[in-house]
């Protein structure tokens, strides 16, 4: 997905000298080709992300298109206030980018996962909240995000995720894409994980559940009317993220669900547990210690469609 | 352009004005915008090419506070100016009035950015000055911090990174009244020498008497200080100055004037109550 964002924007900044890109002093084998092709739009705040943002906001007030850019907590926990004041209550034109979303860097330790920033992003008012599902939508995301003037925030994986749409999907902030349709059940997933909701979805499929999978790439604005008529037309509703249970796509959904009260509806947030990582490994291990498998969550989900009573709590 | 008598005479209506307006709201940190006063007059009597009439003209010079606490002297300072009727001043403190108590960008023209949580101001600016430097802008970007304000680490990575950069286009005025919000800046976190670790960073520094207007318009007389190099005058204030009682006295950063004490005020300035 770095790959895919940075190949776009790099495009788009070879064409437009207002798009700029500003790093926190990473980047290595990945923004060389932008700092060769448009040198007077880069800059490289250092290990300072709290001016990163500031500076980002000053160069969006003066008309620049800006992006920054650093791992998982670094471009929004650290400087969480310089994204709220300087950047969403000016409406700077300002996309936060972050690498590493979840277990991207899970052998790193939990300093590098990003296992919460999307809850807290969605608070902010202003911010469009971004988590593409592979790398087509992460190069689309990209580009419709330079068109949509405004503070976002958007979270990608690192490199290597499986291309999951095989054709360029019509891509729109805002808007799910239909991956997969299904009528006894709506699977939801935002960011990383399309592809291991589609992987549990055929694991289903095997067993007789006909699961939809849904890539929510948009986090903010959540579609809330879509969400809802697939809530009203399947009557079982999973939401599936690399982000704790708490907060995230699980809890949005939860909120515009709980809301509209729909009759009958059963209804799981599958995401990581709300904990710090007692264990630490590559991403699939990460991956594999908090349930996010597609055994796993195929496991979850037929208990949902089978059993009358509530799962108990705590459980991933 | 003026003279030092002429935005002598604009620094004691911005003193007395902000006065009026903390007495009537009951707000706070009327200290703050007294120290501040006689730097806001030169700056907007004479140093900043703006246009009260066009306040978003693309060649204007910007201007941060980012000691966002000392709002209603900005306030002040831009009725004045006449970026809008100074009659909107008396709303301050109302219920919807335009004027929060931190200086902001929404309903005021002429404020360039919201401020209030301090260690914004600079790092914004420098990302306008580096933008204004690759466009070949001829503006200036000119920030005004408190000396508590150079607490935060924010403020040292964009003073890093404006002197690495060489932002002569940027101007940074410290109002060193040496009294922060809970003490006195020499018993909190002491700041000096201040003017050296300017220097340390790659700033152009200039110290300066803050209440010294012949002092101040030589000063700013020439912008940037030093070709190549980021500007940074450390202007010497008295936090309170130009009301004996208030002077020095850290009970202003948090009280208003009550009573005869406006009146008072108002009679030492020279002005009618």
């Amino acid at each position: 997905m770095r790959t895919a964002w940075i190949r776009t924007l790099t495009e788009i900044a070879a064409r437009d000298p207002r798009v700029c890109l500003v790093v926190g002093d990473l980047g290595y084998t990945v923004v060389e080709g932008f700092v060769e092709q448009c040198p007077g739009q880069y800059v490289n705040a250092g290990v300072a992300e709290q001016n990163m943002t500031g500076l980002a906001a000053g160069m969006a007030l003066s008309g620049k298109i800006v992006f920054t850019y650093s791992i998982a907590n670094f471009p929004v926990l650290r400087c969480l206030e310089q994204v709220r004041n300087d950047v969403c209550y000016h409406g700077a034109n300002v996309k936060v980018v972050s690498i590493g979303g979840g277990y991207t860097y899970g052998s790193l330790g939990v300093t590098h996962h990003g296992t919460e920033e999307l809850a807290v992003m969605r608070t902010l008012p202003g911010m469009t909240v971004v988590a593409p599902g592979d790398p087509v939508e992460a190069a689309l995301a990209t580009r419709a995000l330079v068109e949509r003037p405004g503070p976002a925030y958007v979270r990608l994986g690192k490199a290597g995720e499986p291309v999951i749409h095989e054709e360029e999907p019509d891509f729109e902030i805002g808007r799910p894409i239909e991956v997969r349709s299904g009528a006894d059940l709506a699977i939801l997933t935002t960011g990383g994980v399309l592809g291991l909701g589609v992987e549990a979805a055929e694991l289903l499929q095997a067993r007789g559940i006909d699961a939809g999978v849904h890539s929510v790439h948009t986090l903010k604005p959540l579609d809330e009317a879509r969400i809802l008529s697939l809530a009203r037309g399947t009557g079982h509703v999973v939401t599936l993220e690399e982000h704790s249970r708490l907060g995230g796509l699980g809890g949005a959904v939860a909120e515009v669900l709980a809301e509209a009260g729909v009759a009958g509806l059963r209804f799981r947030r599958l995401g990581l547990p709300d904990g710090f990582a007692t264990d630490i490994g590559s991403q699939a291990y990460m991956r594999e210690r908090a349930g996010l498998t597609p055994k796993h969550v195929a496991a979850e989900i037929q208990r949902l469609i089978r059993d009358r009573a509530p799962p108990p709590r705590g459980s991933a | 352009m003026a003279t030092p008598a002429e935005t002598e005479a604009l620094a004691t209506r911005l003193r007395a004005t902000s006065l009026r307006m903390v007495a009537r709201a009951n707000a706070s940190h009327i200290g703050s915008c007294l120290s501040m006063a006689d730097v806001l007059a030169v700056l907007y009597g004479h140093v900043l090419r703006v246009r009260p009439d066009e306040p978003v003209w693309e060649d204007r010079d910007r201007v941060i506070v980012s000691k966002g606490h000392a709002a209603a002297i900005v306030y002040a300072v831009l009725a004045e100016r006449g970026f809008f009727p100074p009659e909107l001043l008396e709303t301050y403190g109302d219920d919807g009035c335009p004027f929060p108590g931190h200086v902001t960008h929404t309903k005021v023209p002429g404020v360039e950015v919201s401020t209030g949580s301090l260690g914004h101001g600079l790092p914004i600016a420098a990302g306008m000055a580096i933008a204004g430097k690759r466009d070949r802008a001829t503006h200036r970007i000119v920030t005004v911090l408190s000396d508590g304000e150079l607490d935060e680490g924010s403020v040292w990575e964009a003073t890093l990174f404006a002197g690495h950069h060489g932002l002569d286009n940027l101007v940074a005025i410290v109002d060193y009244n040496k009294i922060q919000s809970f003490g006195t800046v020499e018993e909190v976190l002491d700041l000096h020498p201040l003017a050296d670790k300017f220097r340390a960073f790659g700033w152009s520094v200039r110290e300066v008497d803050g209440h010294d207007h012949g002092a101040l318009h030589e000063a700013l007389g020439t912008l940037p200080f030093e070709s190549g190099r980021p500007s940074c005058l450390v202007a010497h204030t008295i936090k309170g100055k130009g009301v004996s009682f208030m002077e020095n006295d850290n009970a202003w950063h948090y009280r208003a004037p009550k009573g005869g004490q406006l009146d008072q005020a108002l009679a030492e300035l020279g002005v009618a109550p």
